[in-house]
């Protein structure tokens, strides 16, 4: 059912996320819908409280207190009794409540095999490959009593287990034991909701039955392809799409309370409006970008515990999303750095600090996160660890975006122990043309420039590319608002949600530092013109506002291309931002910085202050 | 804005506590409703069977598996030892000259004696599996065949992190205050099975002093990452602990690196100093947090073992609070004003923040987010 301005006039939209519970006001105001207040509070997973609901309430009374202020009125509610008043009458109350929720946090999986270093290592690769933290394997041959398996079952409180084991026509004993094993610890789905754990099992396809028999009444079994089918083949991809999407459609969301939140979330009518997966919503919006431009998107969102990316690319539109369950900025922070390395996280560091000073910092998050950077050398850092956690799931999402799914590759014996990969990658950063952010660190940066930065750094666009940003991260918001009425979620979307931060021209090829790299001659609106040979190595930064173009007359040299058609000169009409042109001329496939700290971290401050990324204060 | 919600750890000198101790596997629950049990008591126990050990009888005696009969010693369900005679013959003319015996290699019992191949199968005996009470309390409920809930009166710490699993031992302060840390010249053999608390930060090479002195447990307000990944072998990537087998528990009360012990938290454990204490280092950072718990049981009246309420903690002026982010990790002061406006902190970010004073009467602001309320 679609409402518009005669039964929507207020609205409160909520994203439950891992860390924080962000609350927007969308109003109908002077003939148009907009978002006019925010209002954010720690989500509440944890004891004494332990209810997703209480996380919203901070946030909507934040919301309240903010409305009143602004609009000098004492009188506004939009809840009674610790319940939203649905409709609005008046003052008081709203005329729906939608939410998002991604409050369960990262994906944490058992998973089992027969033998723990054939069967048992391939369930961890396609566990690892659908981005989740592998707790344990549990294997027939692991030496461990099987009480003590059924302890540990119950003791990590998986959200999820994946099974494997035995080729097609192998062994069922072996299988049908593990299962044994696993419906006797009765595993139950850690936060006690009305849904039963998921258990893919993905082993010897003549198991099924058993298997079936065993389990199938205490656990919600899927069954797949077997992941294993001979030893020298292995076959992840659907096991670990099948991971990937019960993850993100029915176990993200889950977090104490949340039946109680289902309840909360109607339309005007005060019908339920279900709570959207927060992946799920962003995916919606990106879709929608690149239909309504007729253009290739990659949008990214990066939260506390995940970090979820989203593509459009190909003239037919494929649309793919990832969760990387095992990255992000609080939660999943120190996961960040054991997968990227503290060399990694520290190139993007302009100034020296103690390794052992920075591996502490990131632990305090991880045991703290709802905290954020007060000091400004500690932003800088997090915005490093950002980057990491941006291209690592970059990585992950290239891979999965392939052009055959699931199709079975042969593996010789040798090979059997390397992360399998399966087609090609849609992926192609030279026709992209916008690259979207999203999520606390990059919505929330105190400089926009700081979010371009980020974005160039972690994801290299090659080419011509655009970049925009989720203005205060409401684009799960608009999301699942959209499914009462998509007149408000777009018109809020195109006048307070997306942010045009400019656009960044990035010749790709490999230079020499010094040399001539890219002659650019650009006309902005305002009549001045921009001309300049740059040299390999550097970044120029054009102001130029949002709405406007310019229009550029670029040459690319000494074996740079600029274009997918590998053209050296282009003709191009740039968009402008918030923040404006990027030149970088720092190259591409390969993007390279040096290894030594006394040559990288001059050219780090360079960039950073061409940018304006930070104060000089941290620059000096 | 007149109060606002914060999140905090609990540090309290009395709690009603619940537990629930289950087996792995159902099996006989070995106390009643009432019954009161000390931490280190088995509440419920399972036994499972033993290794079967397949043994030719026959061959070893030197007699077909037919004859096998007229010689054995024993018969299904014998419990025997290791030694026990399985079968003898009489010796020549059943003069018990060159007798020929054939002792068990095991201790247990006999599964099966097979006449048809000779073979006899011994089982190795039962082995328990069995649930302890961990503190000393009630039982309040039985769950039939899986376990209980025992309920007891304690002082309670929540730590912020820690690793290993349940232990029980006596409390020993080893430092005079909670801005010390633990030099390896405090331990020795009077910590054997002791829980040792430590002030502001214990490194590697003291825990590994603890260990090798048999100490149970260490308490301690920080520990720096890299000591935790020389003990565990691994870089820890995301907060779910408690399984490892490091030789002792260790429950962190403040965070890593070196950070004070909280006054609130270094008090309390020092009243207690020589008290017998629960603890495990158990720890899941995400939905459904799980945290290390110390627990100090107190004496108590069945009568006082009431549910507790759920108390909230509320940022409003007045309240004392922790400061849990740099800069002044670790520093209590009290909230003076809760302004609603953004305000743009160092970082530049735009945040809310809070105002508050030091015990020395400096006032500074910060962000809401960075402390945690502490009962006063």
């Amino acid at each position: 059912m679609q409402y518009d301005e005669k039964r929507l006039t207020r609205i409160v939209a909520t994203d439950c996320g891992s860390t924080t519970t962000k609350a927007i006001l969308i109003e109908w105001i002077d003939g148009e819908f907009r978002q006019t207040i925010r209002g954010e509070a720690p989500t509440t997973v944890e004891a004494p409280l332990n209810d997703v609901t209480k996380g919203v309430i901070n946030a909507t009374q934040e919301l309240e207190e903010l409305a009143r202020l602004k609009y000098n009125n004492p009188n506004i509610k939009f809840m009674e009794n610790g319940e939203f008043v649905i409709p609005r009458k008046g003052d008081i109350g709203v005329d729906a409540y939608v939410s998002t929720s991604s409050a369960g946090g990262g994906l944490q999986m058992m998973v089992t095999g027969v033998v723990a270093s054939m069967t048992g290592e391939s369930a961890e690769r396609a566990a690892l490959g659908a981005g989740a933290i592998v707790m344990d394997l549990i294997s027939s041959n692991d030496k461990r009593m099987n009480h003590e398996k059924i302890e540990r079952i119950r003791q990590l409180r998986p959200d999820m287990i994946l099974m494997a084991g035995g080729e097609d026509g192998g062994t069922i004993k072996h299988v049908v034991e593990m299962a044994e094993l696993v419906a006797g610890a009765d595993p139950k789905p850690r936060l006690g909701s009305a849904y039963k754990l998921p258990v893919i099992f993905a082993g010897n396809t003549d198991a099924q039955n058993d298997i079936r028999n065993t389990l199938g009444d205490k656990v919600d079994l899927i069954i797949t392809e077997n992941l294993r089918p001979k030893l020298e083949s292995e076959n992840l991809g659907p096991a670990r799409d099948k991971i990937h999407d019960i993850f993100m459609e029915h176990v993200m969301q889950q977090a104490p309370g949340y039946n109680k939140l289902m309840s909360w979330t109607l339309g005007p009518d005060r019908e339920q409006v279900p709570i959207m997966p927060t992946p799920a919503a962003v995916g919606n919006i990106i879709q929608a970008i690149a239909k309504d431009e007729n253009i290739e998107v990659v949008g990214v969102d990066i939260g506390g515990a995940t970090t979820d990316v989203f593509s459009v690319f190909t003239e037919e539109f494929v649309f793919n999303r990832t969760v990387s369950a095992n990255l992000g900025m609080s939660y999943s922070i120190s996961n960040v750095l054991a997968s990227a390395k503290l060399e990694n996280i520290l190139r993007w560091v302009p100034f020296d600090i103690d390794e052992s000073e920075l591996r502490n910092m990131i632990k305090n998050k991880m045991i703290r996160p709802t905290t954020i950077p007060a000091l400004l050398e500690e932003l800088v850092l997090e915005q490093a660890i950002a980057k990491e956690a941006l291209r690592l799931a970059f990585l992950q999402h290239r891979e999965f975006a392939v052009t055959l799914k699931g199709t079975q590759r042969q593996r010789d014996i040798s090979e059997a122990f390397s992360q399998s990969t399966s087609g090609n990658s849609i992926v192609n950063m030279m026709t992209l043309s916008l690259l979207v952010g999203s999520g606390g660190v990059l919505s929330h940066a105190p400089r926009r420039h700081q979010t371009v930065m980020m974005l160039i750094d972690a994801f290299l666009p090659e080419g011509i590319t655009r970049l925009a940003v989720d203005s205060i991260f409401m684009m799960p918001h608009l999301g699942v608002l959209s499914e009462i009425s998509v007149k408000a979620a777009t018109e809020v979307f195109k006048k307070d949600c997306l942010i045009y931060m400019g656009t960044c021209v990035a010749p790709v090829g490999k230079g020499k530092e010094g040399k001539l790299a890219l002659s650019a001659e650009i006309k902005l609106p305002d009549g001045s013109v921009f001309k300049e040979d740059i040299p390999y190595g550097e970044i120029r930064l054009i102001p130029c506002e949002v709405g406007k173009t310019a229009k550029a007359s670029l040459k690319a040299h000494g074996g740079l291309i600029l274009d997918k058609e590998k053209n050296r000169e282009l003709e191009v009409e740039l968009h402008g931002g918030l923040v404006g042109i990027v030149l970088d001329t720092r190259g591409r496939q390969p993007f390279v910085l040096p290894v030594e700290a006394s040559q990288r971290v001059p050219l780090l401050k360079k960039w950073m202050r061409e940018l304006k990324a930070y104060p000089e204060s941290i620059l000096v | 804005m007149g109060q606002a919600y914060s999140a905090g750890l609990t540090v309290t000198d009395s709690i009603i506590l619940r537990k629930e101790r289950i087996l792995p596997l159902k099996g006989s629950v070995l106390v009643k409703k009432g019954d009161k049990v000390k931490a280190e008591d088995v509440v419920a126990e399972t036994l499972l069977p033993g290794k079967v050990v397949p043994f030719n009888l026959a061959n070893k005696l030197g007699v077909t598996p037919a004859q096998l009969v007229n010689f054995i010693q024993i018969k299904p369900g014998d419990k025997i030892t290791k030694d026990t005679i399985l079968a003898q013959t009489k010796g020549l003319f059943g003069l018990g000259f060159l007798k020929n015996e054939v002792r068990s290699p095991i201790e247990g019992e006999v599964e099966s004696i097979s006449s048809i191949t000779g073979q006899v199968l011994l089982r190795e005996p039962r082995i328990p599996v069995q649930v302890k009470a961990f503190i000393d309390g009630v039982v309040d409920e039985v769950v039939p065949a899986e376990g209980v809930i025992i309920q007891n009166k304690s002082a309670y710490i929540q730590g912020i992190f820690g690793i290993g699993d349940e232990t029980t031992g006596i409390l020993k302060i080893l430092v005079s205050n909670p801005e010390e840390e633990l030099d390896a010249g405090k331990i020795d053999e009077s910590c054997r099975d002791k829980i040792i608390i430590a002030g502001s930060m214990v490194r590697y090479h003291v825990i590994d002093l603890a260990r090798k002195h048999g100490v149970k447990a260490i308490i301690t307000g920080g520990i720096d990452d890299q000591d935790i990944k020389k003990l565990l072998g691994y870089d820890i990537g995301v907060a779910i602990t408690g399984h490892e087998k490091v030789g002792l528990t260790i429950v962190c009360t403040e965070g890593f690196g070196k950070i004070n012990m909280a006054h609130k938290t270094f008090d309390l454990l020092k009243s207690f100093d020589g008290a017998k204490a629960s603890i495990h280092g158990r720890t899941q950072i995400r939905a459904g947090v799980i945290r290390p718990e110390i627990i100090i049981p107190l004496p108590f009246e069945e009568s006082e073992l009431k549910a507790p309420e759920v108390s909230v903690p509320y940022l409003e002026p007045g309240a004392l609070i922790r400061i849990i982010r740099q800069p002044n990790f670790g520093r209590i002061a009290k909230v003076t004003g809760l302004p609603e406006k953004l305000t743009k902190v160092e970082s530049e970010t735009l945040v809310r923040i809070l105002e508050a004073e030091f015990e020395d009467g400096t006032r500074f602001s910060i962000p809401r987010a960075n402390v945690e309320v502490i009962e006063s």
